[in-house]
């Protein structure tokens, strides 16, 4: 008998267990899956909240529901992971031995590690919506802003989701408008970046949108501390921006039981391989989803096409063939841009996010780095195909190498 | 891909003129890079550079404002001091390796 021990039951998490435990006969390997609670977050919806558009109750289903018959789920927190014994200590006292692990514990906003902003203005005039708990505080607090000065900002890269506070921008200019008060709210982007995205022709085409919307944007400012009294925040280069409403993203950070364990880069990701997502360190450690260093977007979609490339390798692997899937680093990221429509953005390690029509060339029927109804209505559909398609790991009509068909490339 | 010439030799750079063979690089070559952009270097511009270098050479990538502070041990503030207003660009241009891209 054998043992796959996966920590956390997430987006990565719960469609590994699900694929593995349908390849992998019952007789032969135990799937064990670990997370401390039995709540399972829709993470792209919490966009939705701060603007009424969705409850915070329609993002959350148990974890249970989602997992198949024959996995065994353990809730409970994870002290540490002793890579030379090949067990998890769990906090209670309780040991889990593996033959495999991985680890798809994702990644943690962390207001406690800039200064300032977890303390007392922490969700009164500085917000989060990486978590439900900010998200719904923050909706109340849009629903009583009368006006002033709103910041959209990013502490450090990488973030979870790097296109949610370009959506969130455009989401507030629509909301403020259809409330009447997008003359009394100035809306201000404020990136490390030196641009609205990473990419050239992303950046250059979401720029234009954040001009056309009348979103100032604040490029290269890296902070290193906000300043409760004045209500400002503050650049290691000592630049000021205030603020009577703030909406940060933390620095995000991987699992401390991560870090605790000595399987951490300096922001607590476990160095991999990200062809394979293989633990540098351990060929008996993997690691899925946000909780990696892999050099491409935090993201869902990351999450679905690495999880579809590690498990044909592990049925390769535990059969002692060597491994022969490569993942490419393609994401794929629906950017909302307010008043019912939607971008689309497709890209891997190799090609940036280009212009052009998805999936197929010419006919889409999505389009590329352009706004669109039908890409707006393909974000608000993926939330049922999420739990009903995705996580119980059956195929979606995406594929899992990215593909140039219908993308315009850039002059050389 | 283009090539340029400085210190006297021939160099293959990007666009944005970043060395694109690090193997290139000798320190002479550093406190040329670096006064393309205006900046003697000192002591503690010296102790990021060959920190970059290093963990570049066993990483693959170039280390991170971040990474620089905390596995480096150079505070950020200490950077943005050293390297003004654009220090992560900066320190790589003037160590000859790529622009960090931990930011996707």
């Amino acid at each position: 008998m054998r043992n796959l021990v996966v920590l956390g039951a997430g987006t990565a998490g719960t469609m590994i267990v699900n694929k593995l435990r349908k390849a992998l006969p019952e007789s032969e390997w135990g799937i064990t899956v670990v997370d401390r609670d039995d709540r399972h977050h829709y993470q792209p919806g919490y966009l939705f909240v701060p603007f009424g558009e969705l409850e915070p109750e329609d993002v959350v289903h148990p974890r249970r529901r989602h997992l198949h018959k024959g996995v065994s789920f353990v809730e409970a927190e994870i002290d540490r992971i002793d890579p030379e014994a090949d067990v998890v200590h769990l906090a209670d006292g309780r040991t889990l031995p593996y033959d495999y692990l991985v680890v798809a514990s994702g990644t943690t906003p962390r207001p406690d590690q800039t200064p300032g902003m977890a303390e007392d203005e922490w969700h009164r005039s500085i917000f989060d919506f990486y978590t439900l708990e900010g998200a719904t505080a923050l909706r109340d607090a849009l629903a009583s802003f009368t006006g002033g000065r709103l910041v959209m900002h990013i502490t450090e890269m990488p973030i979870k989701c790097p296109v949610a506070p370009l959506e969130f921008s455009f989401l507030a200019d629509a909301y403020f408008t259809k409330k009447g008060l997008r003359d009394k709210v100035e809306i201000v982007y404020v990136t490390p970046l030196d641009g609205a995205f990473t990419k050239p022709v992303a950046s250059a085409e979401i720029g234009h949108l954040l001009a056309d919307r009348n979103i100032a944007i604040e490029p290269e400012f890296m902070v290193e501390r906000i300043d409760t009294d004045t209500k400002t925040l503050v650049s290691y280069d000592e630049r000021e921006v205030p603020f009577d409403l703030l909406v940060t993203v933390p620095l995000n950070m991987g699992a401390e039981f991560v870090t605790r364990s000595g399987l951490g880069d300096e922001l607590g990701f476990v160095p991999v391989d990200k062809g394979t997502m293989q633990s540098s360190a351990h060929a008996n450690i993997f690691a899925l989803g946000d909780a990696s260093d892999i050099p491409t977007s935090k993201a869902g979609s990351v999450a679905h096409f690495s999880v579809e490339i590690f498990v044909d390798n592990f049925l390769q692997l535990v059969e002692g063939r060597p491994m022969t899937h490569r993942f490419d680093g393609h994401a794929n990221c629906f950017i909302e841009s307010g008043y019912g429509k939607g971008m689309l953005l497709d890209f891997n390690y190799d090609t940036e996010p280009l212009t052009g029509t998805f999936p197929l060339a010419k006919v889409g029927p999505l389009r590329l780095l352009q706004e669109s109804r039908f890409n707006h209505l393909g974000k608000l559909s993926f939330r049922w195909a999420y739990w009903n398609v995705l996580l119980p790991g059956h195929k979606l009509p995406v594929p899992t190498q990215m593909s140039m068909a219908g993308k315009n490339r850039p002059a050389a | 891909m283009a090539t340029t010439t400085l210190a006297g030799r021939q160099l293959d750079v990007n666009e944005e003129g970043f060395l694109t063979d690090p193997s290139q690089w000798d320190e002479e070559l550093g406190t040329a890079l670096a006064a393309q952009i205006g900046i003697t270097l000192t002591d503690a511009h010296w102790r990021v550079i060959r920190f970059v270098r290093e963990d570049h050479a066993v990483k693959g990538e170039t280390p991170t404002l971040r990474r620089v502070s905390t596995v480096g041990g150079i505070p950020i503030k200490e950077l943005f001091q050293l390297f003004p207003k654009k220090p992560a660009k900066k320190m790589s241009y003037i160590a000859g390796v790529p622009k960090p891209v931990g930011c996707v």
